[in-house]
């Protein structure tokens, strides 16, 4: 009899090794199947200013950007300003607005936002110039990105 | 010598290790929030009433390119300095407010500047204008922005400390959470007691 050996009693643990691949296949699928949407920067990054009265965007579906820095090339002078992918001129200010409102709902057109992304030695005259051009065409939310911080020396 | 055992790895806490992982990644990674100095620009309007405004009510910050910066035409002042000064001048209430509802202009009861009569009459009254040139840089005009907005938002957070024991920003922080009309009559009085009334000319040429 005692050839056979006895039965282990209870069930045998289950097998828990494959459950760190479980896990990294969820890891991968979100990891592949997340998109960022990033624009590349055709100008060069704009450093922002430092503010310390910030407020937060909310709904980001609903933000539109601009950019307005320097030129990669050191020899082109003067500010440019980037939308999407592309380098534009202050007057497609409003094309690019009207084609950002077709995506959205209607209702939600008048909680749009721009966001001014701007570079700190850029020239008021260019800000103020995009400003002027949105509200000609009742885009009147706009906010002036900035990091958030006290030093307002590093401004200027 | 004891007997070796051929018993498998327990691979039980791979899983752990696994998420521990997952989840630092999540909580380190940020994703830079887009944030800044909101504005509502003014609606464009073919007809614009004529108004009259006393002078003593409008600030005048003007800067020029090279990012010096006078106020009131007069005094050359740093950055740091327009925080205090258009706190006196909004806070002033050196005279009545604009008659609302047929209701007489009253004098402001909470203000607690100096009512000096040759400065502004009321905080509904009081205009921030601020002018710049083409070429001061965008660092220095939204410095200058960025004290405004400190100014109203001192003042009204002092106020709400005063009538409500909380601050402005809690105020703004707890609407935000969890919203009620409550909490909003108390931000709108807020607002309406310390209006944001900021006004961009022409810029210099």
């Amino acid at each position: 009899m005692s050839k056979f050996k006895k039965k282990k009693k209870g069930l045998p643990a289950i097998s828990t090794a494959s459950l760190p691949d479980i896990v990294f296949m969820l890891l991968f699928f979100f990891m592949v199947s997340t998109t960022m949407r990033e624009t590349d920067l055709l100008i060069k990054k704009p450093t922002l200013p430092t503010a310390s009265e910030v407020k937060k965007l909310e709904m980001k579906s609903l933000v539109s950007t601009i950019y307005v820095g320097k030129s990669k090339d050191a020899n082109i002078g003067g500010d440019k300003i980037q939308v999407n992918d592309k380098i534009i001129d202050v007057n497609d200010v409003p094309s690019f607005i009207f084609s950002e409102r077709a995506l959205r709902k209607e209702e939600e057109v008048k909680f749009m936002t721009t966001s001014i992304k701007a570079d700190k030695e850029a020239s008021v005259g260019t800000i103020l110039d995009i400003k002027e051009q949105l509200r000609d065409i009742n885009a009147l939310k706009v906010s002036f990105s900035t990091t958030k911080g006290s030093n307002l020396r590093t401004n200027y | 010598m004891a007997r070796r055992e051929n018993s498998e790895i327990n691979a039980g806490s791979m899983a752990d290790i696994a998420f521990l992982l997952l989840i630092f990644f999540l909580v380190t990674t940020t994703m830079d929030v887009d944030a800044g100095i909101s504005r509502k620009l003014p609606e464009k309007s073919e007809d614009t009433p004529e108004v009259t405004i006393k002078q003593k009510n409008v600030l005048d910050i003007v800067v020029n390119r090279n990012n010096q910066i006078l106020v009131e035409g007069t005094n050359f002042v740093q950055v740091k300095d327009i925080r205090r000064i258009a706190m006196d001048f909004i806070d002033n209430g050196g005279g009545l407010s604009n008659p609302k509802d047929g209701n007489p202009g009253e004098p402001c009861d909470y203000c607690k500047g100096a009512k000096d009569p040759a400065s502004s009459d009321h905080p509904s009254k009081a205009i921030v204008s601020l002018q710049s040139a083409r070429g001061t840089t965008y660092g220095m005009y939204v410095s200058i922005q960025n004290e405004i907005e400190a100014a109203y938002n001192e003042l009204r957070n002092r106020l709400s400390l005063e009538k409500y024991n909380v601050s402005y920003n809690d105020l703004l922080k707890d609407y935000n959470d969890n919203g009620g009309d409550k909490l909003k009559d108390r931000i709108n009085f807020l607002k309406d007691s310390y209006p944001q009334i900021i006004t961009e000319p022409e810029p210099i040429k």
